[in-house]
């Protein structure tokens, strides 16, 4: 009996490892060796055709953090992660209620919330540099209508980032919407009934017992939208190629300027790695910490 | 004073709705009618079709959707294979260092494919498939979110179902094909919205692992033919934009309701 037990042990962990192993093999190609290896690259300096590559221990990371521009892309995403996580999060959440709630043409009002997380980002881009074109763009148009000089959105530093941030927040909010909906729906109604019965307004009914309980979603998509606050950055591509004179270059791009158009890959590689660590970070407090208080998991 | 609230926040909901859709309404309309009309708001000026022309002549168009399509399809049917193997394994079958492996493949929800393009690229080339649509894919065919979605579906199957499949003499293969795939059909269904619609959307990763217009996705394509080195015009973006996002669009306006219940399905759980 003993020895059937062992044998059906040994068979279930070789289908185990049988059933995992396409997944494994991909895994470890394009995540777990890449990652390794950007560490390892970043190691080494940049190798010419008179001077081979050769170790230089922390050097590249040096080199960034002695580097203005890394400092100003950094301060960049910042700004960038510290406006879109909490406008989008803020709109999504109004969106929802106000989708939630009886108000007439709620299909079409859904639908418009909804609509921009399907297309894609360079699409987005491109709708947007309608509105932003100098001169010939709806907001110098509506600016004209009140006597207001034209602008260049995109074109001047001071407005560069804020006019990338608002493409950010226009297509990720009604994605984060659809969470905050669903969230909504599986409170019991009779939580409503009863402050009704105890005379509560709809604010205090809203803020003492919808958003106490969004709060696991809230979380949820915080940790999403921080995610994106990295890897959202297609509509720079479009709108403003990181200028003028970096002015809303974020750190993806960064990464991707040094090393397709500088080649220069072990600059590349230290800043893949500090970027790791920042989504690393994250990802241990999401697993530790947040996992611990959130129970719908 | 509770009605005058109400009507506000009817006309803040509905105002907010106006202004998430105009840009793309605005497009559309621009699309249809010659830039010197679309830039000048001329309301009244009559609609063109000439937008399109120009921009389906300025690119190979069909070769891009097609590659698209293709893209969409390897990485789809990659990613059901893939994730169906190892979400099994994940969910029923009880195997040493289990779980320590469910963590690292849990770790790949932050180790983005996105943040790992340059060792990425260089493996794609190593392996022979730079420039090649395999290549393009290959990255996102083991996802750790879908390899979570399966064990999630596979493991609220009863194992009753599974007990009596082994009876009636299903091996294992046989159990997870005849019992558990088709019990999880919803789940596949909600992650191929999400994979579609996100690889159709993808663009860096593209960008930088193909070079050729016979590999190039749209919206690769779609940047490129609206560089300002190329000098086109607002209008004629305009048309090439709303192309290239029509099938998606008009997909999502008709199966709204799964597309919303897909994204909550594959986010959720």
């Amino acid at each position: 009996m003993a020895e059937h037990v062992d044998l059906e042990k040994r068979r279930q962990a070789v289908y185990g490892w049988l059933l995992l192993s396409p997944a494994a093999i991909l895994l470890t190609l394009f995540a777990l060796y890449p990652s390794v290896a950007t560490f390892w690259s970043s190691l080494f300096s940049r190798g010419t055709r008179r001077r081979p590559s050769e170790f230089v221990g922390i050097e590249n990371y040096a080199d960034l953090f002695a580097d203005p521009t890394f400092w100003k892309v950094v301060g960049n995403n910042l700004v960038y992660a510290g406006v879109t996580i909490p406008m989008s999060i803020a709109i999504a959440l109004a969106m929802a209620l106000w989708a939630n709630s009886r108000i007439p043409a709620r299909g079409f009002v859904r639908t418009a919330y909804f609509t921009p997380t399907v297309l894609p980002m360079i699409a987005a881009a491109n709708l947007w540099l309608f509105f932003y074109t100098p001169g010939l763009g709806v907001l110098d148009q509506i600016g004209s209508l009140f006597g207001l000089p034209s602008v260049n959105w995109l074109g001047q530093p001071e407005t560069a980032l804020w006019a990338v941030i608002i493409v950010t927040i226009w297509k990720e909010a009604g994605f984060f919407m659809i969470f905050y909906l669903a969230a909504l729906q599986t409170i019991p109604e009779d939580l409503k009934e009863a402050s009704d019965i105890e005379g509560a307004s709809r604010w205090t009914y809203t803020r003492r017992i919808v958003l106490p309980l969004l709060m696991p979603t809230t979380l949820f998509i915080m940790v999403n939208a921080l995610i994106n606050s990295v890897k959202l950055i297609d509509h720079l591509f479009i709108l403003t190629k990181g200028g003028p004179n970096d002015a809303s270059k974020l750190i993806l791009y960064y990464i991707w300027e040094m090393a397709f158009a500088f080649f220069d890959a072990p600059h590349a590689a230290a800043m893949t790695i500090l970027v790791l660590v920042v989504l690393g970070i994250v990802a241990g407090i999401k697993f530790s910490y947040l996992d611990k208080r959130t129970h719908y998991q | 004073m509770n009605a005058f609230f109400r009507r506000i926040e009817m006309f803040g909901a509905l105002l907010l709705a106006v202004i998430w859709i105009s840009p793309l309404l605005f497009a559309f309309w621009a699309a249809f009618h010659t830039t010197s009309d679309a830039v000048n708001f001329n309301v009244a000026a009559p609609w063109t079709l000439d937008n399109f022309r120009t921009a389906w002549a300025g690119a190979p168009w069909l070769r891009y959707f097609l590659n698209t399509f293709v893209l969409v399809t390897v990485i789809l049917a990659g990613q059901f294979v893939v994730t169906t193997l190892a979400g099994f394994a994940f969910a029923k079958v009880r195997f040493p260092g289990r779980d320590l492996v469910f963590i690292l493949v849990l770790m790949q929800l932050f180790i983005l494919p996105e943040v790992l393009i340059v060792e990425n690229y260089a493996m794609v080339s190593r392996l022979g498939l730079f420039d090649t649509i395999p290549g393009v894919g290959m990255p996102y065919m083991a996802s750790a979110f879908g390899i979570f979605l399966m064990r999630q579906a596979f493991k609220g199957v009863p194992i009753e179902l599974h007990e009596a499949a082994r009876v009636e003499g299903c091996g294992w293969f046989g159990i997870l094909w005849r019992v558990y795939v088709p019990l999880a059909r919803p789940t596949y269904l909600a992650y191929a919205l999400v994979s579609v619609s996100t690889h159709w959307n993808n663009f860096l990763w593209p960008l930088i692992v193909t070079n050729s217009p016979d590999t190039r996705p749209l919206t690769v394509g779609l940047s490129i033919f609206g560089a300002p080195e190329n000098g086109v015009d607002i209008s004629v973006i305009s048309a090439a934009t709303m192309m290239s996002i029509a099938p998606l669009l008009v997909a999502f306006l008709v199966f709204q309701r799964q597309f919303v219940q897909a994204f909550l399905r594959a986010g959720i759980k």
